[in-house]
């Protein structure tokens, strides 16, 4: 992959070598740079600050659940539970699984493949929007049985609960502690959604501009900058997974410790 | 010390002055050396602005924007200091009063200290510091600029309509279960703020990284742009914080859910900790761009090299690493643990090392310098003297002993206004009044500048040194009615501030006066080095006809170098005298011939 960088440098840097710096020659070099290069390095870098700045953005809210998981540790294993981990589990492999077609795409693009570009892009919107479908039946069955605090919070008055209430109560742990489980639990797998939504958009706006091959031309950076952004989503729920599904332990095969 | 009162070219000379066909023709001389083609007129009408995407014109947008905001802040200021010259809250209902402090905090912090400098200048300076035709991302920048005005816009409304009254920190949940929806509605317009600022600093980070002149290696950089790139640094990490902080703050109002509240669970002291995550390291994007400007300002007017550049350069990244790290001092009485506290404290004072480095540096660099005090120098003065003062009260601040008996009075409100307005808008103004011959090709006039900057000076310390007094004497923060025996201070302090007002006011004749009025300044008018003076005033849109190969370190001041051009400048304008002395002799022999002047001429 470096190795193939640097031709690519060299190739660029050749081409323009002799017109005073300014790759008059490429269409796709804005006006204020001085070469592709130069156009190529500084997208990149801008894409990996505005990743950090989203990285500091979630941080507040692993900072948030740090607090109350370290306050509340009880009341979180035990909201933890109420999670689905297989369909947790299951989305965790799609999106794993988007990230390598995302970055075959990548390759693709570069490699100006302009069948498998399209092919990979498909692929990774098809499984964006499966891991969406799934968290969908997941947050409307939460809301169903009254887990959606400010929303849809029935979680006192079900019977179904009335075993682990009488736990916590065993324990003089507060029940208001489990909604803060699931306040934490809507803000960050919410969050992460909107995400995961303005990447479908991203995936989209590619796959229609892509059609006629106009990332194929060797004006593949959108697609290499996209990419940064569709892993770093999922580098997040890789995250949020064991964080919000694991650390109940897992119920389904005997639970708990 | 040797005080140069002589001005560089273009300057008035009082003896000139006398000669009127002199003087006209080489004001018309002058007017002839002006860019045909510049930034400003490169396009007219309403669009040209608007979808701009040069640096320079969005610099300009955003200085008239931000004008505006810090008028409509200043405004709020004078109904605040109004109210406090009566104990008993004459002037206005107190919960008035409490739009009113809240409203000139939003519209200070949020809509003119954070933008300020680097929007303004770094926006402008930055690519021609570089030697680069623009900012890595121009479309970003103008998107920046509408986000700010935007997000302005809308908590400004909300504000008026709201009657939001929580203070500019927002502490829930006193600004969220206890609050109107309009609290929210003011939060996104700072949210939206926020992602200006983050594009802003994005960009400059980029721009530093990948767009430097050839041979402008990172130890040949000005020191702004050392500042302002630890200014970026702070802008795109902290930034983000306060968007969470507000989204969350937004869901515990809307969805009446326990995050921050206690009576539903949450805990009021996380958005605290949340909060000074982001605002503590906000202080230092207000400060490092001010430090940006001062070493610009002292090494052109006491014409030497910056003392210890690598220091300077590298107290401002210790700084920006050192505010992330101190948050917990805004957090002393909150019940935080005490043993973080004491760590908050310790950290706290590291932050006096790099900053008093960045002092100490400055004074060495006057050490037999041949100081010039032009206006800008003046702010620059003003800034050394008012920074100490409002630095070293921080560190009183950061003890833990002295900030309990201190916390939420005047102490605290004195000591960052010496910092944000005695420091930092002291900074800013220095700099608009530096570059502004850049900017705009004009001269203003410097006589009247010095005139607004003393008065600044003293109008500001009678405002603020007496707040000092009132705090430590226990008058606290935030409230319409006081203790009758505070009201004397407080009258100083309104009394003060008038004269700020006026301070502020000055520069708006002069400066508009000299769009009209002003000589040209030239490419170069203060003789500085740095790229941006060696393209002509004002720029072309694209900065510089050829890019330029840097091959010596910034602030290469030469006072012999200076010397030889007064004496040259002097020699120049002592032939001019000598031909018009000879012309006016022609002129006067001619009219006793009975010829006219003009026929001599042809």
């Amino acid at each position: 992959m470096a190795a193939k960088a640097n031709s690519l440098t060299l190739e660029t840097s050749a081409a323009h070598g002799h017109d005073d710096g300014h790759g008059h020659g490429d269409p796709n070099l804005h006006h204020h740079f001085d070469d592709m290069d130069q156009q190529r390095e500084s997208h990149v870098l801008g894409m990996w600050a505005f990743l950090a700045t989203e990285i500091m953005m979630f941080g507040g809210l692993f900072f948030a659940y740090t607090l109350y998981r370290w306050s509340f540790s009880e009341a979180f294993h035990i909201g933890s539970m109420h999670m689905n981990w297989q369909m947790g589990a299951g989305n965790t492999a799609v999106l794993l699984v988007s990230s390598l077609t995302m970055a075959m795409a990548v390759h693709s693009a570069a490699l100006r493949d302009q069948k498998k570009l399209m092919m990979y892009l498909a692929v990774t919107f098809v499984l964006g929007a499966a891991f969406l479908v799934v968290k969908y039946f997941e947050w409307s069955h939460d809301f169903h049985i009254g887990l959606v605090p400010g929303l849809a919070w029935h979680y006192y008055d079900n019977p179904a609960n009335f075993g682990e209430l009488r736990d916590l109560a065993a324990h003089g742990v507060s029940p208001e502690q489990i909604k803060m489980f699931f306040i934490i639990y809507f803000c960050m797998t919410g969050l992460h959604a909107i995400h995961m939504i303005v990447g479908l958009i991203m995936l989209a706006v590619f796959l229609l501009m892509g059609r006629k091959g106009s990332f194929t031309n060797g004006n593949d950076q959108p697609i290499e900058l996209g990419g940064l952004y569709w892993h770093l989503i999922d580098i997040i729920w890789v995250f949020l997974f064991p964080l919000l599904y694991l650390v109940g332990g897992i119920s389904a095969v005997g639970g708990g410790h | 010390m040797e005080f140069k009162e002589n001005r560089p070219s273009g300057a008035h000379d009082p003896v000139a002055d006398n000669g009127q066909s002199a003087m006209a023709r080489s004001t018309a001389e002058l007017e002839q050396e002006f860019p045909k083609r510049h930034y400003l007129n490169s396009g007219y009408g309403v669009k040209s602005w608007l979808f701009t995407l040069d640096h320079k014109r969005i610099a300009i947008l955003y200085l008239l924007s931000i004008t505006a905001y810090f008028f409509l802040g200043g405004l709020a200021a004078l109904v605040v200091r109004l109210n406090l010259l009566t104990p008993y809250s004459t002037f206005v209902r107190p919960e008035i009063y409490n739009r009113a402090f809240t409203m000139h905090g939003v519209m200070m912090v949020f809509f003119f200290l954070i933008p300020a400098i680097p929007a303004v200048l770094g926006n402008f300076l930055v690519p021609l510091m570089l030697g680069t035709k623009d900012l890595a991302f121009p479309k970003l920048n103008l998107l920046s600029w509408y986000l700010l005005v935007v997000g302005a816009t809308l908590a400004l409304l909300a504000m008026l309509v709201g009657g939001v009254d929580t203070g500019w920190t927002f502490y829930a949940p006193y600004s969220s279960i206890y609050a109107n929806g309009y609290v929210v509605l003011t939060a996104l317009g700072i949210f939206l703020a926020g992602f200006s600022s983050i594009l802003t600093g994005l960009n400059f980070i980029i721009t530093v990284h990948k767009m430097r002149a050839p041979g402008l290696t990172w130890f040949r950089l000005p020191l702004f742009i050392w500042s302002i790139y630890a200014t970026s640094l702070i802008q795109v990490l902290a930034t983000p914080v306060l968007a969470i902080t507000i989204l969350l703050l937004a869901v515990e109002t809307i969805f009446k859910v326990g995050i921050f509240e206690p009576k539903l669970g949450g805990d009021p002291v996380l958005f605290q900790h949340l909060f000074w995550f982001y605002s503590h390291p906000a202080v230092y994007i207000m400060l490092l761009p001010g430090m940006a400007v001062m070493s610009e300002l002292i090494t052109c007017y006491s014409r030497k090299p910056i003392f210890g550049y690598k220091f300077v350069a590298f107290a401002s990244l210790g700084i920006a690493v050192i505010s992330f790290l101190v948050w917990g001092h805004h957090m002393f009485v909150s019940g935080q643990s005490p043993y973080a506290g004491i760590v908050f404290s310790f950290l706290s004072f590291l932050v006096a090392i790099p900053s008093a480095i960045k002092v100490f540096n400055w004074t060495a660099t006057l050490y037999k310098g041949s100081i010039r005090l032009d206006a800008p120098m003046i702010y620059a003065l003003c800034f050394i003297g008012l920074f100490l003062i409002g630095g070293l009260t921080g560190l009183y601040l950061a003890s833990i002993a002295v900030d309990l008996h201190v916390t939420d009075t005047y102490f605290v409100v004195a000591h960052f206004h010496y910092v944000m307005v005695g420091a930092t808008v002291s900074a800013f103004m220095g700099g608009i009044h530096f570059w502004w011959p850049k900017m705009t090709g004009r001269l203003y006039s410097d006589v009247w500048a010095r005139v607004a900057a003393i008065t600044l000076f003293v109008g500001f310390n009678l405002t603020f040194f007496p707040q000092f007094i009132l705090g430590y004497q226990g008058m606290p923060r935030r409230y319409a009615i006081y203790a009758p025996e505070f009201q004397v201070l407080n009258v100083m302090s309104t009394a003060g501030a008038t004269i700020m007002a006026l301070g502020y006011l000055l520069p708006f004749f002069y400066l508009l006066s000299s769009l009209r009025n002003g000589k040209v300044a030239g490419p170069n008018p203060w003789r500085a080095t740095g790229l941006e003076w060696q393209t002509s005033s004002p720029p072309t849109t694209f900065n510089f006809d050829t890019i330029p190969i840097v091959k010596v370190g910034p602030y290469a001041y030469n006072p012999a170098a200076d010397e030889a051009e007064d004496a040259r400048l002097e020699l120049i304008e002592t032939e001019k005298k000598l031909i018009e002395a000879r012309n006016n002799l022609a002129v006067e022999r001619a009219s006793g011939d009975g010829l006219k002047k003009e026929d001599l001429d042809s």
